[in-house]
């Protein structure tokens, strides 16, 4: 009964999937300097993503599950969260660093295939946010993984996640439509 | 026992020799106390305990040598936070049964880096609990997992499907808060405690806010005590939200999640609009709350309110009718009764096994000593009764904002912490359960604090009840539980 009356409802009711949030040109910019563009043609309009928490306080990690809530409905842009690292074309990497997932980052990004590439999330994931210093952190993602991308906020609000990852993938087919 | 020490209002303090600390450690055996945290600095060790309704002390033994004698030997539930002391501290305990270390995987600079702190000795290998059998093999899992979920190592070993055993090392999220926190202004102070667990945000800066005020001999003012319940409840709505969407997932029925996934993300978007952040972070301070509710924010949280009335009922027939679902959840990963007890675990996980504490009625304090709420409570222990504890208190928490709305007093939401010195400890009932900040201030700074995660007695809980479970369902058994990895690694 309940199943009946939410299908029912869902086929008559309007879809609560919202637009693309804005891509702010600056990272656009910012992203489509660091992106190889032989690389990008290969990668098309789709980005496999594979998420790490290096070390978070899991609220960027809330956020980023956000993405796949009916209002954000990440897959719709050809964004999708995969499994495995050898699946990913994109690193999501989120939290300081802890000395302890240190090891554990470095194998994934080494089990990732080229091309890759790594996005920071969060103020933790740029410079250690207020964990800098600690005896028991890295002091960010860009410690030691090269980033080509960093979405700040703490935690990023799902718009700001969105709108990041749309501009990796917009960054690619601006780019690679210049050069054809 | 030996005289009063400082007070930790209202927590007694009391300065134990030897002898004090080992009747302590028969009696949590006995099960005439409960276990609510140890913890350690130079030269001391700290362990609160608890009876029933509100009864609670902190002992205090010094120990200059540097040893003390194990509670974990006389009671299992202190094991993970004795290791956690001498990976921190260096402090032994004497005759304990599990020395290996917990938080320190041999990647730091230095060893015990609050004690004597030491060079590392680098990496060593880690010897999960041996398991004898014909036909056993091993599965490590993590901690890297496949999924968003944060890092921890799981060692499932499995004849067949079944699995035989399961141990879970964590300690990969360790960030050293303990060690950021001493000496650290109550600002900055604060803003950590909010990044302890990223979930339970609210609840760790009301824990840590309590304990400062507790330790100044300051109040909220009542109108941020009434605020700090709503935040409290707001975050409760949202997590309970999330989670019961994800475990029915877990048990393949994305339609759940898709419509709690919905009903969660218009929590957090009410608590942007009126409190200015999603997760409600830094929301809760020491002294009172950071913001204040006004007319139109009140409105939308009644709306709120009514939006989750009208649409979580058809959600909840749905779990309760689809038969499928309910052939997952009923009957898998029960904690027995006695379990729940021994560890004193809180919150959803202790309630669906039938232990009715909630720090809330049992500690209470403003305003939830004005309300008269249900705790809910089932007795079968498995995940379906976890996702009933979970469906109950999202109808409390939407009754309790409700009350809170209409009866919270007007004035001012925040005054300053005086400045002083002092100690101060506070027991506040987060989504999965109870949570402990202990703190002790020199004049106006942090000089050190204690925050313990309810996990640290539910994490073990899990590798009980999976036993004899098949390893697919471990999934499901583990998101019922939805332990924090953050909040214990720190
Ligand atoms: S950036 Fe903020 S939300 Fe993200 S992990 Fe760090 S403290 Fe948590």
């Amino acid at each position: 009964m309940a199943l009946t009356r939410l299908l029912t409802k869902g086929l008559f009711s309007r879809p609560l999937t919202e637009p693309a949030p804005p891509i702010e040109e600056a990272a656009l910019k910012r992203l489509g300097e660091r992106l190889d563009v032989a690389a990008r043609l290969r990668l098309g309009r789709s980005l496999a993503i594979r998420q790490v928490d290096a070390g978070s306080c899991n609220g960027c990690e809330l956020e980023i599950h956000a993405l796949s809530n009916a209002f954000y409905d990440l897959e719709r842009f050809g964004l999708r969260f995969v499994a495995s690292p050898r699946h990913a074309d994109v690193l999501l990497v989120t939290g300081p660093v802890t000395l302890n997932m240190r090891e554990a980052l470095l194998r994934t990004f080494d089990a990732t295939p080229e091309p890759k590439w790594v996005v920071s999330v969060g103020g933790c994931a740029l410079d250690g946010g207020l964990f800098a210093g600690s005896y028991a952190c890295a002091g960010g993602v860009g410690a030691v993984l090269p980033v080509d991308a960093h979405i700040p906020g703490c935690p990023p609000a799902p718009e700001a996640l969105l709108g990041g990852l749309i501009a990796l993938i917009e960054a690619n087919t601006r780019r690679s439509g210049s050069n054809r | 026992m030996t005289g009063l020490a400082d007070a930790h209002p209202p927590w007694s303090a009391i300065l134990v020799d030897e002898p004090g600390w080992r009747a302590a450690m028969e009696a949590l055996a006995a099960g005439e106390l409960t276990l609510v945290s140890l913890w350690g600095e130079p030269g001391m060790v700290h362990m609160a305990l608890s009876r029933a309704h509100g009864e609670s002390v902190i002992l205090d033994l010094p120990c200059p040598e540097g040893r003390y004698p194990s509670v974990g030997a006389a009671h299992a539930p202190a094991i993970r936070l004795e290791r956690a002391l001498f990976d921190l501290h260096g402090l032994v305990a004497d005759g304990a049964v599990d020395t290996r270390p917990w938080l320190d995987h041999g990647q730091w600079e230095v060893r015990h880096p609050l004690g004597a702190a030491a060079p590392s000795t680098g990496p060593a290998p880690y010897a999960f609990l041996p398991v004898e059998g014909e036909s056993l093999h091993q599965i490590p899992v993590g901690p890297v997992h496949a999924g968003i979920i944060e890092p921890g190592h799981f060692r499932f070993t499995a004849n067949g499907e079944t699995v035989a055993r399961l141990e879970a090392r964590l300690g990969y999220a360790h960030r050293g808060v303990d060690g950021l926190m001493a000496g650290a202004a109550l600002d900055r102070a604060a803003q950590l405690a909010a990044r302890v667990c990223g979930d339970s945000t609210v609840a760790y800066s009301l824990a840590f806010a309590r304990a400062v005020e507790a330790a100044l001999g300051f109040e909220a003012p009542p109108r941020a005590a009434w605020l700090r319940a709503l935040l409290a409840e707001m975050e409760r709505l949202a997590n309970h939200l999330g989670d019961i969407g994800a475990i029915c997932n877990d048990a393949a029925f994305s339609l759940m999640l898709a419509h709690c996934g919905v009903l969660r993300e218009q929590v957090l978007r009410t608590a942007k609009v009126v409190f200015g952040h999603r997760l409600m972070m830094d929301c809760v301070v020491p002294g009172g709350v950071s913001v204040d509710l006004d007319v139109t924010g009140e409105a939308l949280v009644r709306d709120l309110v009514r939006t989750i009335r009208e649409r979580f009922p058809t959600l909840v027939e749905l779990y309760d009718e689809t038969a499928a679902l309910q052939d997952r959840t009923v009957s898998t990963g029960i904690v027995p009764r006695e379990l729940v007890q021994r560890f004193a675990a809180g919150g959803y996980v202790g309630r669906a096994s039938g232990r009715t504490f909630d720090a809330r009625r049992d500690f209470p304090y403003a305003p939830y000593d004005r309300f008269t709420f249900k705790v809910a409570v089932r007795e079968e222990g498995d995940v379906n009764a976890r996702v009933w504890v979970r469906i109950d208190e999202v109808d409390e928490s939407l009754s309790l904002i409700e009350q809170i709305l209409g009866e919270s007093p007007t004035g001012p939401v925040h005054v300053n912490p005086p400045s002083g010195s002092g100690e101060g400890t506070a027991l506040v009932e987060g989504f999965r359960g109870d949570i402990l900040a202990w703190v002790r201030i020199l004049k106006g700074r942090i000089e050190r604090a204690h925050l313990r995660d309810p996990s640290w007695f539910q994490w073990p809980l899990i590798e009980a009840c999976i036993e004899g479970n098949i390893v697919a369902d471990f999934p499901l058994c583990n998101k019922s539980f939805n332990c924090a990895y953050a909040g214990c690694d720190l």
